[in-house]
């Protein structure tokens, strides 16, 4: 059976008993109901017609629902109704559910999981192994924001920033286990591509796919980390930077530049490169110059600093990071860094060590570590 | 979307404000205590914010490798030691703030005359695992 396909039908389905009356609580624990018993079912009988199987099985877990929740008090006429399908506008629907599980007035780790497996058509239990969180507080997590969002009306459009900020938070933050939540946010916005014509939503894809495309060559087989110079240009994915780089281009064309499409360019000219030494570094400065414009964000000046260290010399680069907040995360690196480059051992070495003390993820601190144990056993010898 | 680490310690923590030991409370206060905590991680559970809590047994030594076919050579309790951990909670939130926030609440658990205790707990965030997007992340 296969599961993606299975996960594809979510939101079509789920927007089907949307519109036929049911409100998208208890839809979506019917649709989730439904979507169980598929993966036990149809391995041994698959359905001529997955989508009408998914749609009559979840009408039917709500309605078996709806029935013991209102026998205490009086039936309905919608439980005995069997309501003809809707219109086919699956897209529509698709659109809307993104819109409201990325709901201004959710927290963003209510957005994610809401959107995993409202969207994503993911379980619980996958949503909580993907995050290393107990199943109980997942549960806890996915009902409390079906509460929060139970007033938002299904067909008001929302604001396709959220949503993007959202996918780029599953893509950027994902951890391990069983699900591949890189992989699931690039499928998320390949879809969310497919439903509207944004260029921000592309040049979100493209950003996504031109990052994912170097995922071999980022981690050497021990885990460590391989740093952009470093990694084995050979092993990165050329069809996923062509895929990437096209739809960039088409994003750009519509010459409405945003942050993310900014943030692919800089990933296309790295993916340009045939060797680290050739990468254009004017360029990505010229690029971090926009991105600074449109989201004043302290880190991107910190990443333009290393841009201009190397278009411009680390001098260059050590005078634009002296203008930054010393308190930024990650400004300990990128100073050790350009001293390095500037040839000042000592003070790198020392202040990589620092970095290190400071960094937020293991890979990063062991990586930081190995720096300063390289250059201090270059100075003893 | 971190995790923090609330660590409560028999020693090694300044003093709290309502420092009376807990073997000096009537057996009412110990059980407003215990519904407290209780409760507390119960609340958590429900806002999708908790991860784990456990309690440790004060008493425990050192353990070190002694060379190749040797056993291993156990050292201790020291009761000189100056920390000493009693116990954790793990929480998954969406900010540092919260973090702050919600040890700030535990620290608030009641003591000797139904008053909070005003421990001192420490917060350690968790290592992550390593972002995809490096080189121009906007967090």
């Amino acid at each position: 059976m296969n599961e993606i396909l299975l996960r594809s039908l979510t939101p079509s389905v789920l927007g089907i008993l949307v519109r036929r009356g049911a409100d998208f609580a208890a839809a979506e624990d019917a649709v989730q109901d439904a979507l169980v018993k598929a993966v036990h079912v149809w391995p041994a009988d698959p359905p001529r017609d997955p989508k009408g199987w998914l749609v009559t099985v979840a009408w039917n877990r709500f309605l078996d629902a709806t029935r013991a929740d209102t026998a205490r008090r009086r039936r309905e006429d919608l439980v005995d109704e069997e309501p003809a399908p809707g219109p086919a506008s699956a897209v529509d629907d698709t659109l809307q559910l993104y819109f409201l599980c990325a709901h201004p007035s959710l927290t963003p780790s209510s957005a994610v999981a809401l959107t995993l497996r409202a969207v994503g058509g993911l379980t619980t239990r996958q949503i909580a192994q993907a995050y290393l969180v107990p199943e109980a507080t997942m549960a806890q997590r996915i009902s409390r924001a079906k509460r929060t969002v139970s007033g938002v009306r299904f067909d008001q459009p929302g604001d396709v920033a959220t949503v993007l900020r959202v996918l780029y938070l599953v893509f950027n933050e994902g951890y391990s286990g069983d699900v591949d939540l890189a992989a699931e946010a690039i499928r998320l916005t390949r879809k969310l591509a497919a439903a509207i014509d944004h260029p921000e939503v592309a040049g979100l894809l493209a950003l996504m796919l031109l990052h994912h495309a170097r995922r071999a060559a980022r981690t050497a087989p021990d885990g460590s980390l391989v740093t952009l110079a470093e990694q084995d240009r050979g092993r990165w994915d050329t069809e996923s930077i062509a895929e990437g780089v096209e739809i960039l281009q088409a994003a750009l064309a519509h010459d409405r530049l945003g942050e993310f499409q900014a943030q692919a360019a800089i990933a296309a000219l790295h993916a340009d490169a045939p060797t680290a030494g050739e990468t254009d570094w004017v360029q990505i400065v010229e690029w971090y110059d926009e991105l600074a414009r449109l989201t004043d964000s302290p880190v991107v000046r910190l990443n333009r600093a290393v841009a201009v260290g190397e278009a411009d010399g680390p001098r260059a680069g050590l005078a634009a990071l002296a203008a930054l907040d010393n308190s930024l995360p990650r400004h300990t690196a990128v100073a050790a860094y350009l001293h390095e480059r500037d040839g000042d051992l000592a003070t790198a070495a020392r202040l990589y060590a620092e970095a290190a003390h400071q960094a937020p993820n293991l890979a990063e601190r062991d990586h930081l570590t190995r720096q300063a144990a390289r250059l201090n056993a270059r100075r003893s010898r | 979307m971190a995790k923090y680490l609330l660590l409560k310690h028999y020693r090694g923590a300044p003093a709290a404000v309502n420092d009376v030991p807990m073997d000096q409370w009537t057996p009412e206060e110990i059980s407003a205590h215990v519904q407290y905590m209780n409760d507390f991680a119960a609340r958590l559970e429900a806002t999708g914010e908790f991860i784990d809590s456990k309690a440790l047994a004060p008493g425990g030594m050192f353990v070190r490798y002694d060379g190749e076919g040797r056993p291993p050579v156990t050292d201790g309790p020291f009761a000189e030691t100056k920390d000493l951990i009693a116990g954790w909670m793990v929480i998954d939130v969406d900010s540092y703030e919260r973090a702050v926030e919600l040890a700030g609440e535990l620290s608030a658990a009641p003591g000797a005359g139904g008053r909070p205790i005003h421990e001192w707990l420490e917060l350690r965030p968790f290592l992550t695992d390593s972002p995809t997007v490096t080189e121009c992340s906007l967090k």
